[in-house]
């Protein structure tokens, strides 16, 4: 149901195109050196308005590991559109939205707390749901889903307690 | 109220007055159980059901749902608690005043709930010691008042007026009260709460 | 704790025989708050009243949802869903099973369309009515708490006679729901409808021409047009900032397209403008039930499960007698699985658009499950609204942004 011949024209050399989903919303597959250019375009010439989400999946053991997945929808056009890059290695980052949809913003937050994505040009990323200081990337692939750590974080909260409550 | 015997030494302080001076006070105390709700997920729903028209829960006293953990004395763990939270949640029971008791609602308190997973605390009873378990995914605003009831029943055993007198030398089983408990006296506590044994008279 | 830091305004901005004026303090609202409407936790820097920078923090519920779904599988996440947003259990209930069924390809039969619409619409009703009764009662319209959880409670009741359950019901399978609506659910829900409409008239009656209400409302939490689009927000909070936009008529599902109803928009997109906006939601929700039940009178024994057996259970009697069924059965209650491909979900719940984005790679676990939750935007909108505003608007945009942290968090 996306309208490519809409877009197309908007964002020429910026993206390939992909319909392999099954809800009709074409994918664009961009780099992430291009994607701000292509998100700026989608915004301004195309009227996608509204950032739906941004997240990732983890592909492990793929590589590169991280699809960093953006929706944008278009009301007035009543048209959606999903933009995908890959990013991988030790420090896996794309740029940000946040200056093209405020909104984005603790999407982004989200992403980078549950993947370790860094989104360059972010002011404050920092964890969104997990504690500050918490070391691991819950979403990954290799993390166990219950936990690496609820026995230390509790004998490490019960420590501090007993450091405050002795004199 | 009367079918219950008290436990603790026979040759209890006081004798005969300070029988009736503990069932005066606990009376008072378990018709006045003033709930702290800690509304943290969907059994906060049902919690705020319980304090609605229908089931009303201050038919049994627990009219004043104040919000101030200092001004409470029962504390209804509604919710999951998870790592994030935990700190005030045991911020929360540390700052009410004695006496006080904790209720366990649903699940996720309780136990974890389904959620088995890297954030969720297994219990709340990890971080401190819990009074009443409710389970159920929300329980059903009945289930809680039967737990409200069933801690009105713990109360009545307690013994405050005896412990006074003898100064701290009656056991363990004589009070039901939270001070009575290892963590307030610097002493970390997992999962230590009593449990009672099938044929202990105590056992309702 | 005081911070003592100087803080220079644009002249005109304040009031400079202001004595408090200057000093800026940090105070923490939260995690445990009444009026937080979950376990919100609100960093709010103030200049004497008035509110110069706010830092939401999210967090304190989250479940690990995502990871679940990963773990359990396609299946058993249903009833995880309930848990998202819990005062509307089943409508999440029906988005997940949305984005399943395009991945599946299944088509859900008529029946079993329209008695997932009464579904969704019931809980949008009890949606708004925990926002009217929350917000009332943290505005000091107490009454408003005790009406709605009556009217709630009446909800419950018929929801219990047909699910099982009063909240978190997990009705829905992919395919359709459960188990059909039979003549006592049904004659139940009419009675509940046929009261409804005057209890809302009563709840306007006490608030709509109410001198506190509107002046704590009115021109409190302006957004524009622009803003709730740059920020994401969809639902009420879009509509009434004046966008038309509502998924049942843009993007049809569940056979929206085929009801009569109305979607208000409001104009300056204030606290007061959700409000109108909300209550009308709840008469147009009635009147949408009210031709569901007209159709499901009509379409009496119709099928309301598709009967794929790659996805749907089959009926019990079937499992006992025939073999292949039971292989069927087993099948999906161990291992039921999904073809490779993604898919994204949406619908329009009552805080805006729940979407489900879910990849699968041709197993019974996911590889992905992100849940679009619509709470988490309005979350994140509370600065844009608060900042500089008095303490006591905050109460009122918390409430007339109406968010459930069980899905802000996961």
């Amino acid at each position: 149901m996306t309208d490519l011949d809409r877009i197309r024209p908007a964002i020429a050399g910026l993206a390939v195109e992909t319909l392999a989903s099954r809800d009709g919303i074409a994918v664009l597959e961009t780099t992430p050196a291009q994607l701000h250019e292509l998100v700026a375009r989608l915004r301004d010439a195309c009227g996608f308005e509204l950032c739906t989400f941004v997240t990732a999946v983890d592909r492990f053991p793929a590589d590169p590991r991280f699809e960093v997945l953006w929706q944008l929808q278009s009301i007035a056009h009543g048209d959606r559109v999903r933009v995908r890059a890959r990013v991988g290695g030790e420090r896996p980052s794309v740029p940000t939205i946040v200056d093209l949809y405020p909104g984005a913003a603790f999407s982004e937050r989200e992403c980078f707390d549950m993947f370790g994505v860094v989104f360059e040009g972010h002011a404050g990323l920092k964890r969104l749901l997990m504690p500050e200081g918490y070391e691991h990337f819950p979403l990954r692939k290799d993390f166990p889903h219950q936990g690496i750590e609820p026995d230390r974080l509790y004998r490490e909260w019960d420590r501090r307690r007993h450091e405050k409550a002795a004199p | 109220m009367g079918s219950l015997k008290p436990a603790g030494p026979s040759s209890a302080e006081g004798g005969f007055l300070a029988t009736r001076a503990d069932w005066l006070v606990n009376w008072g105390r378990k018709n006045s159980l003033w709930p702290m709700p800690l509304g943290l997920s969907c059994c906060g729903i049902e919690l705020m059901a319980m304090i609605g028209p229908r089931f009303d829960i201050a038919r049994f006293g627990a009219e004043a749902a104040r919000f101030s953990p200092r001004q409470c004395d029962l504390l209804i763990v509604a919710g999951t608690l998870t790592w994030k939270m935990a700190e005030a949640c045991r911020t929360i029971y540390d700052q009410m005043p004695d006496p006080k008791w904790v209720i366990a609602m649903g699940v996720c308190s309780s136990s974890g709930g389904m959620y088995d997973s890297y954030s969720v605390v297994q219990g709340v009873d990890m971080l401190m010691p819990v009074d009443v378990y409710v389970p159920g995914c929300p329980p059903r605003p009945d289930a809680v008042i039967d737990a409200l009831l069933k801690l009105q029943k713990k109360i009545e055993r307690e013994q405050p007026v005896k412990l006074l007198l003898s100064g701290d030398n009656l056991d363990e089983g004589a009070g039901t009260h939270h001070s009575f408990y290892a963590p307030n006296k610097g002493i970390p506590t997992t999962r230590s709460h009593e449990v009672l044994s099938p044929d202990d008279p105590r056992k309702d | 704790m005081t911070t003592t830091q100087t803080f220079e305004y644009a002249p005109g901005v304040v009031d400079e025989d202001d004595p408090l004026h200057g000093e800026l303090m940090k105070l923490n609202m939260g995690p445990q708050h009444p009026a937080t409407h979950g376990v919100l936790r609100l960093i709010v820097t103030v200049d004497g009243e008035t509110m110069r920078e706010l830092e939401p923090v999210v967090g304190y519920l989250h479940r690990g949802k995502e990871k679940t779904c990963e773990t359990l599988g396609w299946r058993k996440f249903f009833v995880h869903t309930d848990r998202l947003d819990y005062v509307q259990p089943l409508m999440n209930n029906i988005g997940y099973a949305i984005a399943l069924e395009k991945l599946a390809g299944l088509k859900v039969p008529e029946r079993g369309q329209d008695i997932r619409v009464l579904l969704m619409e019931l809980s949008r009703i009890a949606a708004h009515l925990i926002y009217l009764g929350t917000t009332g009662i943290d505005l000091g319209a107490v009454t408003m708490f005790f009406f709605t959880f009556n009217e709630r409670e009446k909800l419950y009741d018929v929801l219990d006679a047909y699910t099982g359950h009063r909240m978190n019901n997990t009705y829905v399978r992919i395919g359709g729901v459960y188990a059909d609506v039979d003549e006592n659910v049904q004659q139940g829900i009419e009675r509940f409808l046929d009261e409804f409409p005057a209890k809302v008239d009563e709840f306007e009656s006490m608030l709509t021409g109410n001198r506190i209400w509107f002046d704590r409302n009115r021109n409190v939490g302006v957004l524009s047009r622009e803003q709730a689009l740059a920020w994401s927000l969809t639902g009420p909070n879009l509509r009434g900032s004046g966008v038309d936009h509502d998924l049942r008529k843009d993007e049809p599902y569940c056979g929206y397209d085929g009801y009569d109803f109305e979607v208000p928009v409001g104009t300056i997109g204030d606290c007061y403008d959700r409000y109108l906006v909300r209550i009308e939601e709840m008469r147009q929700s009635t009147r949408i039930c009210k031709q569901a039940l007209a159709r499901l009178q009509d379409t009496r024994g119709g099928e309301f499960l598709a009967q794929d057996r790659r996805y749907v259970l089959p009926p019990k009697s079937e499992v006992r007698s025939s073999m292949e069924e039971l292989i069927h059965q087993f099948k999906i209650v161990t291992d039921m699985e999904l073809p490779a491909g993604e898919a994204y979900g949406a619908i329009e719940s009552s805080k805006g658009e729940l979407g489900f984005y879910v990849v699968s790679d041709g197993t019974s676990h996911p590889v992905r499950c992100h849940i679009r939750a619509p709470g988490l935007m309005n979350v994140q909108a509370i600065p844009l609204l608060a900042r500089g505003r008095l303490i006591s608007d905050i109460v009122a945009i918390i409430g007339s942004l109406d968010f459930v942290m069980g899905e802000v968090d996961r």
